[in-house]
């Protein structure tokens, strides 16, 4: 185990290499520069800024610069907020994000899981078509979609739940965001579950329990609902990815001061820095999430042999 | 079957929809900015906050998204195939390389990159296409790889292996034609994917640029315009649902009608 997980760890590295190179070599081969949208600045002084962001030294020297700052947390300075650095803004942000992401992950288990067990127990029922034409229509709408309508149902025709903004902080101005963020993993995960559970339902061992006259509720909490996560475990690293993504549009809608909302405003404003600077963060999350999913699936499933 | 037919209606109408219109996607009806759907204006899906006709829009936001659907799709299938078909017929090294190459770009966060690329780069619709291919070949590669395996000991190749045909000829010739159905179903589950980069790409205003638009810019648009005037957002939300229901449905049904396991 211990060996699996340390050779699991070592293969996630060239993955962050990859990536932190390709979006660092990418804004280097974009035209233009970061100082191109002001005034014409004198040469002397842009030489000066450029030696100050050590933009003057050779690339390779410039990367090396970028890694050694990542490790020790160092995004480097934000170009268009002059007077943080990428860290201090991403550090305000990411508390939100994880609230929110957090949040439509659990919510998406529960229902999710729940909801789709339903199905498979009463499977071919009407339950068991209404679950899966709602989780199809789930899937099709995109969270971009759904939010808006949201808004209109529940903030600006009910008016039972604010529009946007974080407010105070209160629970009820998350229940949107997350909702919205959560319905089609809800829609995802029920129909991976379904499937799931009707396969282990179908299974010797599950029949056996059956003629040993274990109480239904037994046999489905106790033996059939491990197995039947497998997939679901699975799932939750595109899962993680998906939901990460998603905030970013989430948060854009919401007016919810999160990692999304600095993502989009940085890319409009074409902060590189910043732009560049929550991508590696987000992937190095996502990276981590897809490795953590792997040990626990090899730690759940005894038929995986970590070798 | 349904979804077929309301997918193909659906194309059929982004392309011939505009001509029963009196306008055109980019005219400004200054006497009707912002109108409700209606008849008696002849703005049958109303009119945005511009005035500009909606019903058009619509369509010609559809044209753009089912565009960038299927060309981004070929462009994924041409990547995906020949990349899945060398790697699973050459076998051996060659493939373990390419397989792990695909493994690591695999645990890569595309959108993110995809994004970075809109804003270093600018936002033209021809990078649009290539970015979203290029990032959607790998679930084709894996498909395309494992059917090279099975089908490389079929006999007819191992016949064309014989008389001597060369390497690239055999892929072209008799591995890529059968692989075909397998692709095509995974063609249906790919458009849908792509179409969702896009309109997620344009609904963060990364995407196609005013006065052109595509499904993703006008549900922002609708979603900025909520409270005043809801079927700003309504209309094209549909659309675009209705379509990624449809391909999803499409997709899914052809799966698993060719799994024998679900049966």
């Amino acid at each position: 185990m211990l060996r699996y997980t340390l050779r699991r760890v070592l293969g996630a590295i060239p993955t962050l290499l990859i990536l932190i190179a390709l979006a660092f070599f990418m804004i280097r081969l974009a035209p233009g520069g970061p100082f191109d949208a002001e005034r014409a600045l004198l040469p002397e002084i842009e030489a000066n800024l450029r030696a100050t962001y050590h933009l003057d030294e050779p690339l390779p020297m410039q990367f090396a610069r970028y890694l050694g700052g990542l490790v020790r947390g160092d995004f480097g300075p934000s170009f268009q907020y002059r007077d943080y650095t990428v860290t201090e803004l991403i550090m305000t942000g990411f508390p939100v994000s994880l609230r929110i992401g957090l949040g439509a992950m659990v919510v998406a288990l529960l229902f999710g899981v729940s909801v789709g067990s339903l199905a498979a127990l009463r499977q071919n029922s009407r339950t068991d078509y209404t679950v899966m034409a709602m989780s199809m229509t789930g899937i099709s709408i995109p969270n971009f979609v759904m939010a808006p309508i949201l808004i209109l149902i529940f903030a600006v025709y009910l008016g039972w739940l604010p529009a946007g903004g974080l407010g105070d902080g209160a629970i009820r101005n998350l229940i949107l965001p997350v909702v919205s963020l959560a319905l089609p993993q809800i829609a995802y995960i029920a129909r991976l579950t379904r499937g799931s559970m009707i396969e282990v339902l179908r299974s010797p061992f599950i029949r056996t329990a059956k003629a040993q006259g274990l109480p239904q509720a037994k046999i489905l909490l106790r033996h059939a609902l491990k197995p039947a996560l497998l997939p679901i475990v699975s799932y939750l690293g595109p899962a993680t990815a998906a939901v990460i993504t998603g905030s970013v549009v989430i948060e854009q809608i919401f007016g919810v001061p999160g990692l999304g909302r600095f993502f989009v405003q940085g890319a409009l404003n074409r902060d590189y820095t910043l732009v560049m600077g929550v991508v590696v963060f987000y992937g190095v999350l996502i990276v981590f999430a897809n490795l953590l999913v792997d040990l626990a699936y090899a730690w759940l499933d005894p038929k995986v042999k970590y070798a | 079957m349904v979804s077929a037919i309301v997918v193909g209606s659906m194309a059929v109408f982004v392309i011939v929809g505009p001509w029963f219109s009196a306008f055109s996607y980019d005219f400004t009806d200054w006497s009707n900015l912002s109108v409700a759907p209606g008849l008696e204006h002849g703005h049958y899906f109303g009119t945005d906050t511009l005035g500009r006709d909606l019903f058009v829009r619509t369509l010609y936001g559809g044209r753009i998204s089912l565009m960038v659907g299927i060309v981004a799709t070929i462009v994924s299938l041409a990547i995906g195939i020949s990349y899945g078909a060398t790697a699973g017929y050459l076998g051996g090294r060659t493939d373990h390389i390419m397989m792990r190459i695909v493994d690591i770009l695999y645990a890569l966060p595309f959108m993110f990159l995809v994004i970075l690329l809109m804003v270093y780069f600018g936002r033209n619709i021809l990078l649009i296409f290539v970015a979203i291919g290029a990032i959607n070949w790998l679930d084709m590669a894996r498909i395309v790889r494992g059917q090279t395996l099975s089908l490389k000991r079929r006999e007819f190749v191992e016949a064309a292996e014989a008389q001597g045909v060369r390497t690239p000829a055999i892929l072209r010739r008799h591995i890529v034609p059968n692989l075909l159905g397998v692709v095509a179903v995974y063609v249906t589950l790919t458009i849908p994917q792509v179409i969702l980069v896009e309109s997620f790409l344009s609904f963060l205003g990364l995407g196609v640029q005013e006065p052109m638009t595509s499904w993703g810019a006008l549900v922002k648009d609708g979603a900025e315009e909520l409270e005043s005037a809801p079927w700003q957002l309504i209309f094209p939300a549909t659309f675009l649902a209705a379509t990624l229901f449809c391909f999803n449905f499409l997709g899914d049904g052809l799966r698993d009608a060719l799994d024998p396991k679900d049966r």
